[in-house]
């Protein structure tokens, strides 16, 4: 085993640029400090890269199977000799994998917001909000210990919350920020206790040692916690579940979805980071990090499996009908991360049965290169229009051919046409889906069909379609943001080829799988059907889709109306829990809580009034009330004591 | 033993520990006030020789007392008389009433 140590820097960069820049960015690196902060995720991609390559083809392979190494390790709170909450860095196939993407994912990002973001007036500011975030992403997938994932999550939260709020003075953007923290939140309260309750069964916190003893079915842990039931379900089961409450909150699952549209008001290079490849699959990551102990249990798979395949639906659907590009971007990203959600679900660990798992991390990656793609694409636009609404676009083709080519290439990897990127990860997720349950397969080739329809009919409403009267007075824009756009559209073709299979499997050893052309032949003949369908549609302005969006009526506005889930929520808050619980304990807290500790500070006030003339300042004063005293007790000692 | 009963002397003490008071009590001057606290502790010394004298003539107890109470009155009143002279620099008087700083 070599040295890792060196994987330490590659968070710590990050971190140190946000000190800095965070500190003394606004006074001193005003003008390049997009340069310091782009700089320093160079050095981290690059020492990624490295690491990567280290472990995937010179040393981490023992006998076939790729080991999980404790590259360092620092018991920060030990409560007991097993149960401490370390800082760590854990490597392992997916930890690495994780690090190339979100390094190469936020350097991109970097470099496009340097032309994106020029001449902001908080410029410094946004790459110090930008750094600490990769900093909490990079710590998130390399943390060993389960208690350091819940504080790099939470730090990760913190950071969204800042960048979605970046422009303040929107109070849209007010909302939003607030929005996606507050349901965030609520769903790191369900991480916690699956934490707290996986914690107190297994006996330890590290993760290494907790696979270990809750994969093992005849460990008293395991047993225990099997047999302990709580409402009719085991205690396994409910912790499994609980921190799957967790990871759909951040990767935005049905219910818990409502932040993540939302979340599109702050700036477009920050949406491609944080809500398209690298912090919304933090939940798949976080099942995918668990997924031994998840496998050990039926039920709370069943639980990932359902949440994903009908997230994947909804999120389709309502695509369908937004006007806002983000908004569209948006759901397809929770639509897809809904794909990998149930490719996981469907898994089984080991073996030809870990097909999901692979196929799951596969996705992962390739969606991070197509979907940061069609949003900083969708960044480029909206700098060339300065508007979110396809109403307001239509021809681009011409202005932006380097836009316009990438992001045809994007919507073609995702619509999974051969031979692009999407292709290959959604065929094994199909493959997997169809080995294990029909109804979940029936369900992600409609939701396949449904992609390559809403993501051309943005693709013609952007660049075909009407003219729209665009003034181009800065052109298609500088070469920091056209860089990005053609590196990873490079990636969106060629992520496919990896032979990810051999590299990431749920056991770490190598799978063998191959492209079943007769089985590649559904998915991809709907998906050139949802295509001819748009082309029909969009291509051109015609009165097709409004006929369409009649014909289809009371679905159609549902759609529109995001199937009226925020109102639900809104009802539910509003409604419920502010006048039914809400107010009530407001009552107490005010009236009983506040009402005895007011009391208490008044009866020590009036009796500190009553008494304070006697500290009057002036020395016989006291020596009077001295000799007083000193001759009430020898009354008392003289006449009185018996 | 004959001549001065004890009670006479105790009348002396007395009288001279309640003009102690009263001077501490009525005056302003911090001076006289430690004057009044030296007459009172007098008195005791007073009363301690008194006693032993006149109770327990074959011990020393009461002497020792007083011995020992005019060395703490010497010291204290160097204690003291530094206190006043730190207050005449700062407020520029030694009457009590002057020192208002600590009052609520």
């Amino acid at each position: 085993m070599s040295n890792y140590a060196y994987i330490l820097w590659i968070p710590l960069l990050p971190l140190a640029t946000f000190l800095v820049l965070g500190l003394f960015g606004r006074k001193y690196f005003k003008t390049f400090s997009g340069t310091i902060g782009t700089a320093s995720l160079l050095a981290s991609a690059v020492l990624s890269i490295v690491a990567a390559y280290q472990y995937f083809f010179v040393d981490g392979k023992v006998n076939g199977v790729y080991e999980k190494i404790i590259a360092f390790k620092y018991t920060w709170l030990a409560f007991s000799p097993n149960v401490s909450i370390d800082m760590g860095i854990i490597i392992d196939p997916i930890s690495v994998m994780m690090l190339v993407v979100v390094t190469f994912v936020s350097l991109m990002v970097h470099l496009f917001s340097l032309g994106y973001m020029k001449g902001e007036e908080r410029f410094a500011t946004y790459y110090a909000f930008l750094s600490l975030f990769t900093f909490s992403m990079l710590g998130l997938v390399l943390s060993s210990n389960i208690f350091q994932v819940y504080v790099f999550w939470e730090l990760v939260g913190v950071s969204s919350f800042l960048l979605i709020g970046y422009y303040f003075d929107k109070p849209s953007a007010v909302a939003a920020s607030k929005k996606a923290f507050i349901v965030t939140r609520f769903a790191d309260l369900g991480f916690l206790i699956g934490i707290l309750l996986l914690g107190f069964y297994a006996g330890t916190l590290d993760i290494g040692i907790l696979i270990q003893k809750l994969t093992n079915a005849a460990s008293p842990e395991f047993t225990g916690m099997a047999t302990a039931s709580f409402l009719g379900v085991s205690a396994l089961t409910w912790a499994l579940t609980l921190v799957f409450m967790g990871g759909a909150g951040k990767s935005a699952m049905f219910p818990l979805h409502i932040w993540l549209p939302d979340a599109m008001e702050g700036p477009t290079p920050v949406s491609a980071l944080i809500h398209a490849a690298t912090m919304v699959v933090a939940g798949v990551y976080l099942v995918a990090r668990l997924f031994p102990v998840f496998s050990m249990d039926a039920s709370a798979l069943n639980v990932v499996m359902y949440t994903g395949a009908f997230s994947a639906l909804l999120a389709a659907v309502i695509a369908c009908t937004q006007t806002d590009i983000k908004r569209v971007l948006a759901y397809s990203t929770m639509s897809q991360i809904g794909y990998m959600m149930f490719a996981l679900g469907v898994s089984k660990y080991g073996g030809e049965n870990g097909l999901g798992y692979m196929a799951s991390m596969f996705h992962l990656f390739t969606h991070a290169f197509f979907k940061s793609l069609l949003f900083l694409g969708a960044g480029a636009v909206i700098h060339m229009v300065h508007s979110n609404e396809m109403g307001d676009m239509g021809g681009l083709r011409k202005l932006m051919p380097i836009t316009h080519i990438a992001f045809l290439i994007a919507c073609l990897a995702i619509a999974g046409i051969p031979p692009f990127a999407g292709f290959f990860s959604k065929e094994e997720i199909l493959t997997a889906a169809f080995h294990s349950n029909k109804m979940i397969y029936g369900v992600a080739l409609f939701t396949s069909a449904l992609t390559a329809f809403y993501m051309f009919r943005l693709y013609y409403s952007i660049f075909w379609a009407k003219e729209a009267h665009v003034h181009d007075h800065h052109g298609e824009g500088t070469l920091t943001m056209k860089l990005p756009l053609i590196i990873l559209a490079i990636c969106a073709v060629g992520a496919g080829l990896v032979p990810f299979s051999s590299l990431i499997t749920s056991d770490g050893a190598a799978l063998e799988t191959h492209v079943d052309m007769i089985f590649s032949i559904a998915p991809v003949t709907l998906a050139v059907i949802a295509i001819l369908i748009a082309t029909a549609f969009y291509k051109t302005q015609n009165d097709k889709p409004a006929k369409a969006a009649a014909a289809f009526g009371g679905l159609y506005r549902a759609a529109q109306h995001k199937f009226y889930m925020d109102e639900l929520y809104i009802f539910i808050t509003k409604k419920i829990i502010f006048p039914l619980i809400g107010q009530p304990i407001a009552w107490v807290d005010r009236n009983i809580v506040d009402g005895f500790m007011n009391l208490l500070a008044n009866t020590t006030a009036k009796i500190s009034a009553l008494i304070k003339g006697f500290q009057s300042g002036k020395v016989q004063n006291y020596a009077l009330y001295f000799f007083g005293g000193v001759a009430a007790l020898a009354v008392v000692f003289i006449y009185l004591w018996k | 033993m004959t001549g001065v009963p004890l009670t006479h002397i105790l009348f002396v003490s007395t009288a001279l520990f309640f003009i102690g008071m009263y001077g501490l009590f009525t005056r302003r001057n911090m001076i006289t006030m430690l004057m009044s606290i030296e007459l009172m502790l007098n008195s005791v010394n007073i009363n301690f020789v008194a006693f032993n004298k006149y109770l327990f003539p074959d011990k020393l107890d009461g002497i020792f007392f007083t011995i020992f109470i005019i060395t703490i009155a010497a010291a204290e009143a160097a204690v003291a008389i530094a206190i006043i002279i730190n207050l005449y620099r700062s407020h520029q008087s030694i009457d009590v009433e002057d020192a208002t700083e600590m009052k609520f």
